[in-house]
């Protein structure tokens, strides 16, 4: 790996080795990482995509620009994206200074570690392969092959369709499924009718068990959350290499699952960890230490330095404390078992505690369409359900396949009562109809209007 | 997908580095995008006369960033989060917006959107409306002229040394002296470019652009005149190298206008068409020979043409008409939608039906104005034959 670093923010690379040992020594537990220096523009489209390759849409592009902007405004900085897998991936930029990348390795650490050992990863992992960038970069290499093939306009309504989905998968069913079973079990029924008796006096032999049919199953036999895998393996009149387009989609999607729901544990985890390894490697110089904790407090402070209340909770803030508070009360081990076991629902409701909660000043506020912000109560529950809202079901309503009709037409149907409110219908039309592109019958969405009633979307 | 191992090690350097400019490449298909929705709505976001902006000749449209849309919940108008900060609960955080009324300007902030100034070229536009609209490309009439350029045409001994062509000359050298050896060339083998001079045929055309400025028009038509106006000089301008412009206005009286001053005319009184189109002929008559220009008359009117002065004005036309390649009228008539039944209306339909290459048309809004124009041009490709 030397030789790719073109250039680096010092000899920071001398500390890895020592801080992976004293890490080792510290209880964690990870694979190795493979650390690799890359210019900041680089380091911003690894952002962009979520991936260092990956499939070109031009839905990266409107978020390209947008980071873009925000880093020409100064308002973020990217030290370093890390993806899991033995061997892990950690691109650090190289703006980075020696102070920062210490840390930053520090903390990639800390990921390692958690991405090893949290069970939701683990099982993601075991699904997807330990190699997501290696299996991005090949699906993007997949998808320009079918561009130089079926040409740009017909691969990107492809990808329109199955992008707009990819939070749609059903995370308790595994990546590699088979398709549906054919019949019911055990339904075998007798049907005795004329054209049966008479075939059957015609030749014994070959009637046999003429008489009785099995029954076949609907399908989908049950609601079907995993949208990207329904349209893949039942669409009608879809094409290989679209449906391996819905596959590609789906397989990142099942990787993007744990970084997502794990985000404010992982994160803090890291912090915790790069906290305390800085703390107890003498072998950094101290002007670098003190500038690495410089740096450890902008990253986890909860505001930005000129204010006073923030109407957001930074992951890492709430992490960091988080585990530092269950460490000293519980212990490493139990901190561990917490850390292998659990993903941010479980972990914000079991330990946030009133009493973490008031240390943080967290508060619930309630924003009026006029523009008004409140704040609303410090209810714990409240305070639970208002950080979680957002991450039920990868951040998306409730949309199951309902029905395949015989003349191939689909219909979904949206769980209302779970989300508690109907569908945005606009942007739902859009979706159908780049649904309806790709699966080329009828997309019907079930939901709820604004006063309740049922209501029907269609894409014809 | 199972070629994993291959794929790390050609993940090497360069090939990272090849793909730098993702993020740029699908920002470009972004804006790609944005135009082929622009150029869809075309002709609706540029009837708006205001974004015609002859000097830079370009448009501004401002756009959105296109979404890329998933399934989302209702907004539910009002929402919650969580913040952090000393505050109890009843604390007002943001004072809610004063009621937006008239200070809400143009400038799109919902969502914190950003927008997008895209800026496209009159020509483009022009281009894409032509293609759009499968309008014709109009014939010149090509006539005899005194325009004469010099073309290049054979060769020569003898000439200036900056016509020398080389090429020529070396061919010379080898017809005299065949390959091999060394070679000196002689004034023999040079051979020389050229000129003649030659008759250019008349690709010139010139456009009237005649304006009703009585008491009955008001601004509204005139600017929807002004619109029209504008888009026919852009299709003209497809078609002749040089096209140069006359503009006339007139009540009861006429007189030509520079076009800066010309759409800000105001006048008072009635209408009499004759003097507007007697003023045309005797500019046409004065300044153009028929045999080298083509001649285009557009005349927008709300249509009340003073009774009385149907047979001048009909006489006038007609022997317009009969030099002139096109005279096309259009009723600007906002509001009263009277379809050619007009003093004016009838005096060009009369002309159409005598066999002259005229042909009339009512605009009564913006969008009005599309139509108009295709009319016209495919009128006057038919009429050109």
């Amino acid at each position: 790996m030397k030789e790719r670093v073109t250039h680096t923010g010092g000899d920071w690379r001398s500390y890895v080795q020592r801080l992976e040992e004293l890490a080792a020594r510290s209880g964690m537990r990870f694979d190795p990482v493979e650390f690799e220096a890359v210019p900041d523009a680089f380091m911003m489209e690894i952002a962009v995509y979520g991936l260092p390759v990956r499939m070109p849409h031009w839905s990266f592009g409107v978020r390209y620009i947008y980071q873009l902007i925000q880093r020409n405004m100064g308002n973020s900085r990217l030290f370093e994206v890390v993806f899991p897998g033995n061997p892990g991936h950690a691109y650090l930029s190289n703006g980075n200074g020696l102070a920062e990348n210490v840390l930053v390795t520090a903390h990639v650490l800390g990921h390692a570690d958690f991405s090893r050992n949290n069970l939701l990863f683990r099982r993601c992992q075991e699904q997807v392969s330990e190699h997501i960038v290696e299996h991005a970069a090949s699906h993007a290499r997949q998808i320009q092959q079918a561009i130089e093939t079926h040409g740009p306009k017909r691969v990107e309504a492809a990808l329109d369709a199955a992008l707009a989905l990819e939070q749609h998968i059903d995370i308790d069913r595994r990546l590699r499924r088979d398709r549906y079973a054919e019949f019911l079990p055990d339904t075998k029924t007798l049907v005795d009718d004329d054209f049966r008796r008479r075939f059957a006096s015609l030749d014994p032999v070959a009637a046999q068990g003429v008489f009785e049919t099995r029954k076949r199953a609907p399908v989908p036999p049950h609601p079907e959350r995993d949208l990207l895998w329904f349209i893949a393996n039942y669409a009608p009149d879809m094409e290989s290499w679209e449906r391996d387009i819905f596959l590609a989609v789906r397989e990142e999607s099942f990787y993007f699952y744990p970084v997502f729901a794990t985000q404010i544990m992982n994160e803090g985890w890291a912090s915790y960890w790069h906290a305390r390894l800085l703390r107890d490697a003498d072998f950094i110089p101290p002007g670098a230490y003190v500038e690495a904790i410089k740096c450890h407090s902008d990253v986890v402070r909860p505001m930005a330095a000129d204010q006073q209340v923030a109407l957001a909770v930074n992951p890492y803030h709430l992490g960091f404390s988080l585990w530092e508070k269950i460490i000293e009360k519980e212990g490493m081990e139990a901190a561990r078992r917490i850390m292998a076991q659990d993903d941010d629902f479980g972990f914000v409701r079991n330990h946030l505690t009133r009493e973490i909660a008031d240390e943080l000043e967290l508060f619930r506020f309630a924003a009026r369409s006029d523009g008004q912000i409140k704040v609303a109560e410090r209810d714990l529950h409240a305070l639970h359900e208002a950080l979680l809202a957002p991450k039920y079901n990868f951040g998306a309503p409730n949309i199951a396949v309902s029905r395949l009709d015989n003349d191939g037409s689909l219909e979904l149907e949206h769980d209302h009562v779970t989300d508690g409110r109907g569908i945005d219908v606009d942007r739902a039309r859009k979706v159908l109809e780049y649904i309806r592109r790709v699966w080329r019958r009828p997309v019907t969405l079930h939901t709820v209007d604004q006063g309740g009633a049922s209501m029907a979307l269609s894409a014809l | 997908m199972t070629e994993n191992s291959d794929d790390a090690s050609s993940l090497g350097l360069a090939r990272w580095y090849d793909l730098f400019s993702r993020g740029a490449r699908d920002w470009l298909r972004h804006d790609e995008k944005v135009r082929e929705a622009v150029r869809e709505h075309l002709p609706k976001i540029i009837a708006n006369g205001e974004v015609i902006n002859d000097s830079t000749r370009s448009v501004r449209v401002p756009v959105k960033m296109l979404e890329h849309y998933h399934f989302r919940l209702r907004n539910p108008g009002d929402s919650q989060g969580v913040g952090q900060g000393a505050t109890k609960p009843g604390d007002v955080l943001v004072d809610a917006r004063p009621e937006r009324g008239a200070e809400k300007g143009a400038g799109g902030e919902g969502d914190g959107g950003i927008q997008l100034m895209l800026e496209i070229k009159i020509d483009d536009i022009v281009d894409w409306l032509w293609e759009e609209m499968q309008l014709p490309n109009l014939k010149a009439r090509v006539g005899p002229s005194d325009d004469s350029d010099w073309v290049r045409e054979g060769w020569d001994r003898r000439g200036a040394r900056s016509r020398l062509d080389r090429r020529r000359s070396v061919k010379e050298l080898v017809k005299r002296q065949g390959l091999g050896g060394p070679k000196t060339f002689t004034d023999e083998d040079l051979r020389y470019r050229q000129l003649a001079r030659r008759r250019q045929p008349a690709v010139h055309a010139v456009v009237f652009f005649m304006l009703d400025v009585s008491g009955s028009m008001s601004d509204r038509d005139r600017k929807l005149a002004k619109t029209f106006f504008f888009w026919v000089v852009q299709g003209l301008r497809r078609e002749y190298r040089s096209l140069e412009t006359v503009f006339v206005a007139h009540t009861t009286d006429a007189w030509e206008f520079a076009e800066g001053d010309f759409f800000q005319v105001a006048g008072t009184g009635g209408t009499v068409a004759s003097t507007g189109l007697n003023k045309v002929r005797e500019i046409i008559d004065t300044r153009f020979n028929p045999a080298r220009h083509n001649i285009y008359l557009f005349y927008a009117s709300d249509g009340d043409n003073s009774i009385g002065d149907h047979a001048p004005a009909a006489a006038a036309l007609g022997d317009i008409a009969t030099k002139a390649c096109f005279a096309g009228y259009v009723e600007v008539a906002s509001g009263l939608s009277r379809q050619l039944a007009t003093e004016t209306g009838r005096l060009f339909a009369d002309a159409a039906t005598g066999g002259l290459p005229v042909a009339s048309f009512v605009i009564d809004d913006f969008d009005g104005v599309w139509a108009a124009v295709r009319h016209f041009f495919s009128a006057e490709a038919k009429a050109a034959g």
